[in-house]
């Protein structure tokens, strides 16, 4: 057992855990694209950063990546993460505005607005459906090739492969295959339908930014530490 | 550089037998062989050794050093990295295309030259840098590389053998 600090609150934590499941275990919801239970931590999305050791000299990390350790300082929604995160769901939808999950993402971290260029694609480059297919099916069917901005999930040559047994476990698993709900601005990138459901994260929000304070050292925290997005 | 290919089997039992079926040497080996790396063999190496096919695709396709596609016999790569960029790799790159008429990823329609780009050779001391048939030439201008392109090129029309021929020497007229 190892003891750490999760948003201001003393834990005890499996040694061996990632910050991830330490977090699960105590309730505090995470959001993840990239990490399923049972399949190996890959740490592509990086939406699942906190932020660790002192106010003033914290750094941002993923959690699902990372391993707690004795006296770990651990931030899971601090304006700073937030404003990371927020960032990230707004480049997701950028590139995949056509998947319900990150749809429902942005709705649930208030993200209204997209600023770069809209894209539409087909895969995040998560590696779910590539770490499922190796590991729960043994099927080494699908792989990555390529790299760069060609960076591509496909079987090798691009041909139907005998590696293949069409489990369909890729497909299950593929956070960018469920389709949006059609919702009131369906011509839209940004669908927002959600908006006004019961916003979890943005409770925390502010849960944690009075934790944080409390947190600060006399003199207060360095400026850029505080007011940051929210 | 590329000297007539042996037999698949060959190949692989060289390849596995030199360095215990190691991805990137195995592929080395294959291209340096073929010119490029031919599916087939690809195929049989997995076979013969275990390694997922996926596996290989990825390491094949992330490499620029790897081609899928037959390459010309002579093979230009251009650094187009941040300080070849710099200090003028678009103009090599443009001089060597007009010269040979084709565009970076193709091949003369004489299979005679392919030119490539790559992302830093690490000699950026010398940049910018063209490789020819292995062979690096640093601190280029656009009418040097012209001039290394054309010697090589009217000693290929020649027919003047390469002085760089290993064993197998022989017939030329090879898969690449
Ligand atoms: S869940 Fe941690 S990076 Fe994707
Ligand atoms: S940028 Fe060309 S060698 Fe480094």
């Amino acid at each position: 057992m190892v003891e750490m600090t999760l948003n201001g609150l003393m834990v005890k934590v499996e040694e061996g855990t990632t910050i991830l499941e330490a977090a699960a275990f105590y309730g505090v919801n995470i959001p993840t694209l990239c990490y399923l239970e049972g399949l190996s931590p890959y740490g592509a999305c990086r939406l699942c950063v906190v932020e660790i050791g002192e106010p003033g000299s914290a750094k941002v990390a993923t959690s699902c990546t990372h391993r707690v350790e004795d006296g770990l300082v651990v931030r899971t929604h601090s304006a700073r993460v937030m404003k990371a995160r927020r960032m990230l769901i707004e480049l997701y939808l950028a590139s995949c505005p056509s998947s319900k999950i990150i749809q429902d993402m942005a709705s649930n971290h208030h993200v209204t607005r997209v600023r770069f260029k809209q894209r539409h694609e087909d895969c995040i480059l998560c590696g779910l459906c590539v770490r499922m297919c190796a590991e729960q099916m043994q099927g080494k069917a699908i792989g990555f090739a390529w790299r760069g901005s060609e960076r591509k999930v496909t079987t090798p040559f691009d041909k139907k492969s005998d590696a293949c047994r069409l489990c369909g476990g890729c497909m299950y698993v593929c956070p960018a295959c469920r389709s949006r709900c059609q919702g009131p601005q369906a011509e839209q990138a940004v669908c927002n339908a959600c908006l006004n459901l019961p916003q979890t994260d943005r409770n925390y929000l502010f849960f944690d930014n009075a934790v944080c304070e409390a947190m600060e050292p006399p003199g207060g925290a360095p400026k850029k530490m505080t007011n940051r997005g929210a | 550089m590329c000297k007539r290919p042996l037999e698949v089997e060959d190949v692989l039992t060289r390849v596995i037998v030199a360095n215990g079926a190691s991805v990137v040497t195995a592929l080395q080996e294959i291209q340096n062989n073929y010119g490029y790396l031919p599916e087939e063999v690809l195929r049989a190496f997995s076979r013969k050794t275990g390694i997922p096919m996926v596996d290989i695709f990825n390491t094949a396709t992330f490499y620029n050093a790897f081609s899928l596609e037959p390459r010309g016999r002579h093979q230009i790569t251009v650094c187009v990295g941040t300080t070849c960029h710099i200090r003028g790799a678009g103009m090599l790159i443009e001089a060597v295309s007009r010269l040979l008429e084709i565009q970076p990823g193709e091949v003369t329609p004489d299979r005679e030259f392919s030119l490539e780009t790559v992302n830093c050779l690490g000699c950026c001391a010398f940049a910018p840098v063209m490789v020819l048939d292995g062979k690096y030439y640093g601190n280029l201008t656009a009418g040097k590389a012209r001039e290394i392109v054309g010697r090589i090129r009217e000693e290929a029309a020649e027919g003047a053998p390469e002085a760089d021929e290993g064993e197998s020497g022989g017939s030329r007229e090879g898969v690449c």
